[in-house]
């Protein structure tokens, strides 16, 4: 166990470290300082005691239980009950890295009851051979505060080589915070990862400056575990095998609910009932829409097609569709199978956003824009007239 | 109230070109601009400040011409404004940035209600900074806010909408907390005549490593865990650029053939 002692003959009762503490975890007791059982051992008071008088005892460095695995591990990442996607295909990637490095390959699944045993069945199932489970009413839902202190703890313990996460709202909130508190490296959002045959460290690719360049990302070798956030999508699904075995090991949450300092009050859903993110075809609108109720249009091509509905910049400032349907730089990056701009004209930021598309199809008008220089297919023609004509085709073809 | 914003300068254009011997960017030459997300933290910062009353820190690290963009905060509302500019920070990654921004904020705002910063830069597109600031500052985050529903500054409270990838997260935090905001919570006003004025006439003050207290292996490239060893340009997209001409009831039958195709339509 960690420990933090406070030096009664030292303190002079200044009280500087009571409004230091991130948790309320100090006290005035006859004038000294006392610490109740709220403390994180997070350090806060050691800082600001002008004395000296509070010595922190970290538990990783008094006891000697951790073992230097070297392990690859994966956050197993989920929300509404659902494993994300995106920690499968980290699965199925992290299988060939462990096998470069000649480590194991492991899940980290924070959650409740409910949420603990079937995810790590699933994760076992799509290639982990161990999962490290932390189980708590704190983690049913994904917030900062526990969930972070469940991983720092977990890789405190355990000493991963490597931590990857989903690039999604959640992993980068997440790994952020982690990363930090660990002091050591985090890449953000990549999209290719590798070993490097000789010295066995991962190889990290990432886009930049709107996709426009791609950098390589090594972790000098003193930081440990090297982290990363992946980006969805990228990664193929691996196949699903239930008769696989795995070991799970279980820790506990050293956490009270009064130290976690925010509260979930309500999720209000999306008016679409597929998300951008995950959507596999999306059919967006821009400047060429000119009004919100001409989207009809796009929606009836998406609802045949089972598509997400986006929009770009241009469509969104002019108030003719929400922001959540923006995509591009200042809204969301997209990967879907097949991307249908209908009137977009291809901005620089616009691409950013949707570039990586597998097949893009641009309908514009105008022949000369620049969303037909990264279209698989191009129609120059009003989109008033080929949307529709396209909606009635694939009716036709789906049986819809 | 008081309210630290953390604003980052980058470069204007995507055109950007990397110097082959040192693989960094070369941004001379290229006009400069603030993160547009900055914009939307720096307007929110002000828009709480005209309700609840306080002041707004604006905070840029960065080289001397960064105070281009602090200059613009200023020009806008901004009641104080630092950049942090040190030789010591070249090469800083997310960990050592975050680092040396809480420093700043500790050193010059001191006990600050709030600290606000864009969901992301559109240079680095990392997001990784104010999660880092927040831990450095040892105070909740909370990222992808899209509304601020409620603060009070007295009971130490906020509510928030955060923006997720299904919908919106509302949550309630303590006070002191870090926001990162999205482009759907305000609109940025522009500069008066007066604010401009203002600012160009203003002495920024700037801040190096041993004004902020920070130690020498926490910033720069000496405390930063990541390293850029090859920059390079994308692969173009293949198989771009085939258009179909003809008669449109020619056209689109062909293109919902090669659709359909794929098989990723089902």
């Amino acid at each position: 166990m960690s420990k933090l002692i406070i030096d009664k003959d030292t303190c002079t009762g200044c009280e500087s470290c009571i409004p230091s503490c991130p948790f309320d975890a100090l006290s005035m007791q006859e004038g000294k300082a006392v610490v109740d059982e709220k403390c994180t051992f997070c350090g806060a008071c050691v800082e600001v005691c002008p004395v000296n008088a509070i010595t922190l005892i970290k538990e990783e460095k008094s006891a000697a239980e951790g073992t230097s695995a070297k392990d690859i591990w994966i956050f197993i990442e989920h929300e509404f009950g659902k494993v994300a996607s995106i920690s499968f295909e980290l699965l199925g990637q992290g299988r060939g890295l462990a096998d470069a490095v000649g480590c194991k390959l492991c899940g980290m699944l924070l959650g409740d009851k409910e949420a603990v045993d079937p995810f790590a069945k699933e994760a076992i199932a799509h290639g982990a051979e161990k999962v490290y489970v932390m189980e708590s009413p704190l983690l049913k839902q994904y917030r900062t505060d526990p969930y972070a202190e469940a991983a720092v703890s977990l890789i405190r313990k355990y000493k991963p080589e490597i931590v990857l996460f989903g690039a999604t709202t959640q992993g980068r909130d997440f790994a952020g915070r982690v990363a930090t508190t660990l002091e050591t490296g985090l890449t953000a959002d990549c999209t290719d990862l590798g070993i490097d045959p000789e010295t066995k460290y991962l190889v990290q690719t990432r886009p930049a400056f709107g996709g426009n360049i791609m950098a390589t990302i090594l972790d000098h070798p003193e930081f440990r575990p090297q982290m990363a956030t992946v980006r969805p999508k990228v990664f193929p699904m691996p196949p699903k095998d239930d008769s696989r075995k795995g070991e799970i090991i279980r820790e506990t949450l050293q956490m009270t609910e009064d130290q976690v300092r925010t509260k979930i009050l309500e999720f209000i859903k999306g008016a679409e009932t597929v998300n951008l993110s995950d959507a596999e075809i999306i059919v967006s609108g821009g400047r060429g829409m000119g009004g919100g109720e001409n989207f009809k249009v796009i929606r009836e091509l998406a609802g045949v097609l089972g598509a997400a509905v986006g929009a770009s910049r241009a469509a969104v400032d002019s108030g003719w569709i929400p922001y959540e349907h923006q995509v591009g730089q200042t809204g969301r990056t997209v990967r879907p199978k097949i991307y249908i701009a209908c009137g977009i004209s291809g901005s620089i930021q616009h691409q950013a956003g949707m570039k990586t598309s597998d097949i893009i199809v641009a309908i514009n008008k105008d022949g000369e824009a620049p969303i037909f220089k990264i279209a698989t297919y191009g129609i120059v023609g009003d989109l008033f007239t080929v949307v529709p004509m396209l909606t009635q085709e694939f009716k036709k073809r789906l049986g819809r | 109230m008081k309210i630290a914003v953390c604003i980052k300068q980058v470069p204007d254009t995507t055109e950007l070109k990397i110097d082959p011997k040192t693989n960094s960017m070369i941004r001379e030459g290229v006009a400069s601009i603030t993160n547009p997300f900055d914009e939307y933290a720096v307007e929110e910062a002000l828009l709480l400040k005209e309700k609840h009353g306080g002041e707004v820190h604006v905070i840029s690290m960065g080289p001397p011409q960064a105070v281009e963009v602090l200059k613009n905060a200023l020009a806008v509302g901004a009641d104080k404004v630092y950049l942090v500019s040190d030789k010591a920070f070249a090469g800083a990654d997310t960990l050592a940035t975050a680092y040396t921004l809480s420093k700043t904020i500790k050193t010059v705002v001191g006990d600050f209600d709030l600290v606000i910063c864009g969901k992301q830069a559109i240079d680095g597109d990392t997001a990784q900074v104010g999660p880092g600031v927040a831990t450095r500052l040892r105070i909740p985050q909370l990222t992808y806010v899209s509304k601020v529903r409620e603060i009070d500054p007295e009971k130490k409270r906020i509510v928030v909408e955060r923006l997720l990838e299904n919908g919106r997260e509302v949550v309630e935090a303590s006070l002191p907390a870090l926001l990162t905001v999205v482009k759907d919570i305000n609109e940025p006003r522009l500069p008066s005549l007066l604010g401009i004025k203002k600012a160009a006439k203003a002495q920024i003050p700037t801040l190096t490593a041993k004004d902020i207290g920070a130690e020498e292996n926490h910033i720069g490239s000496k405390g930063s865990p990541t390293w850029v060893t090859k920059i390079f340009s994308p692969e173009p997209r293949k198989g771009g650029g085939e258009i179909l001409k003809g008669e449109l009831s020619e056209v689109v039958p062909l293109l919902v053939d090669k659709l359909m195709e794929t098989k990723f339509i089902k």
